[in-house]
């Protein structure tokens, strides 16, 4: 494969700084529901305006540039050393794309409180390596895709996991919330309740049901990168998925939490198997500026006919 | 709901007829700080356990004189060095100020700020100081990050840079027009605390249905 560094500096410029088209579509007609000079329309109006901003100018959407979260879909072809070479180069770009200022240096050390000044430091960027589905690389010719998310930590601080079943049924939390759907559905409005406006309201929710304490985050964050108006293929989780959207709104925390009528204008769940023993909801909450982005390698690898392209 | 053009600083007078829900276009000179420098001005000059050292003498003046009377903005900002050696904020919207809750009272009274910019809110300790003190929360939007750096036509210097990195350091910078809404005032009332009651209510109807 060729050097790809400079093709992940746009990737992450792209995702820092032009927010993905399904989410300003959203953020619209979100603006459009608030009523008339409420905080929560101004709050909305500032919203699209920096967004028009940040892609004219390539400049951050939002300063916290966050945590960059590198999902790599690798296909047949890549062996130890391509993942090693890839590792480096978008390690290499995630310094680059920080010194043009399109990142803020966010790798803080936790025994020195040392900021590194580059993003890089003991796990950090955060990379998730997975093979490439073979389907897709058969149709599209893929050899290499690579999703990335900007996940500030705001809104980072505001997910959590619940263990279901989660015995509440106080003033804390006035619910009981057993191992079913139902329980899933009262442990995510305590989420958002919880959140209030921290989050960077109004949110999108990526949230995994199963799994263990670490894949259930990790599967969480993938329901992300799903495109908003996409429908769950499991009937269950699409209505689950509706009502969620629907009695998360009718909480009125609205946008920065000034009231108002969007909360969440997205809510994806996925579904992993558990052990009998474990029952986890696992919540990532992502703030309104969802930035995500997608680069896909098609072509036979290094040739020159290798074809790099971004969504 | 009014709107108002202030500049820095602001009488007690001004600040005690701001109320919640009020926009406010701020100008003048401000200067950032979030959890390390809440931290270190509560160590370093509120409470200090030994003498303030002579290193830290001409940041606690340069404080003084910005604070004074003035608002502190808890920010971490991207920022470009010029090639004259100057800085440049690229994009600077507010982070969660709830984490200096149990600094900021301290803070306000000391200092005497007449308020804090951020997202989210603050607590009631920070409310009460607000009230005593004479000093308001204005919300900035959470992540417009490139429309409020617009608003920043300055840095006017920047410290303990090198001992907090970039997004912790104090930044003083000269703005005109940095939007912001009231939602905590000198009256008590906090639009946080009055939406949370409101949503508490929906989650109860929402999950135990009553």
């Amino acid at each position: 494969m060729n050097d790809l560094t400079e093709s992940f500096v746009e990737l992450i410029r792209r995702a820092a700084t032009d927010l993905p088209s399904d989410v300003e579509s959203a953020l619209r007609q979100a603006r459009d529901r608030e009523d008339a000079g409420s905080a929560a329309e101004g709050a909305l109006d500032a919203v699209l305006e920096n967004v028009a901003i940040a892609r004219e100018n390539s400049t951050p959407i939002c300063q916290d540039t966050g945590v960059p979260i590198f999902y790599v879909y690798l296909g047949a072809q890549a062996d130890e050393s391509t993942r090693r070479s890839l590792k480096r180069q978008m390690e290499a770009a995630v310094a680059e794309a920080t010194e043009r200022s399109y990142l803020r240096p966010n790798a803080v050390d936790p025994i020195t409180g040392r900021n590194s000044g580059n993003n890089l430091g003991r796990g950090f960027p955060t990379f998730h390596f997975e093979a490439l589905d073979e389907e897709g690389e058969a149709d599209g010719g893929e050899v290499l895709r690579v999703e990335l998310l900007l996940k500030g930590g705001g809104s980072e601080n505001v997910g959590a996991q619940y263990k279901l079943p989660f015995a509440g049924g106080d003033a804390t939390a006035p619910f009981d919330a057993g191992r079913d759907l139902d329980g899933v559905r009262k442990v995510v409005l305590d989420a958002v309740y919880r959140a209030q406006g921290k989050g960077c309201a109004p949110g999108v929710l990526g949230i995994a049901i199963g799994g263990d304490r670490g894949s259930g985050y990790v599967h969480a964050k993938e329901q992300l990168f799903r495109p908003l108006n996409d429908i769950n293929p499991d009937p269950a989780l699409a209505e689950l998925e509706g009502a969620l959207l629907r009695d998360a709104n009718a909480l009125d925390i609205g946008p920065m939490g000034f009231g108002g009528k969007t909360t969440l204008f997205g809510v994806k769940i996925g579904a992993y198997h558990r052990l009998p023993a474990c029952y986890f909801v696992s919540i990532a909450y992502n703030c309104w500026a969802l930035r995500r982005a997608t680069m896909t390698v098609r072509g036979s690898a290094g040739s020159p006919q290798e074809e790099v392209s971004f969504r | 709901m009014s709107t108002y053009h202030l500049t820095l600083p602001i009488s007690e007078e001004d600040v005690r007829t701001l109320k919640v829900g009020d926009t406010v276009f701020l100008s003048g000179v401000m200067t950032t700080g979030r959890d390390a420098a809440h931290k270190y001005m509560i160590e370093t000059f509120i409470e200090p356990s030994s003498p303030v050292p002579e290193s830290e003498q001409p940041i606690y003046e340069a404080l003084k004189n910005v604070l004074h009377e003035g608002v502190i903005y808890h920010c971490g900002p991207v920022v470009r060095q010029r090639s004259d050696g100057g800085w440049a904020f690229v994009a600077a919207g507010p982070t969660t100020s709830i984490r200096e809750e149990v600094y900021e009272p301290q803070v306000i009274e000391h200092f005497g700020l007449r308020g804090v910019i951020g997202k989210g809110g603050m607590g009631p300790d920070t409310l009460r100081a607000c009230q005593e003190h004479g000093a308001v929360y204005f919300h900035a939007v959470g992540g417009a990050a490139s429309l409020i750096a617009d608003a920043v036509k300055e840095v006017v210097a920047v410290h303990k840079k090198e001992a907090f990195g970039v997004p912790e350091a104090f930044w003083v910078i000269r703005v005109v027009d940095f939007p912001v809404v009231v939602t905590m005032d000198t009256h008590g009332r906090s639009i946080h605390d009055e939406v949370e009651a409101a949503s508490k209510a929906a989650l109860r109807r929402l999950t135990v249905g009553e």
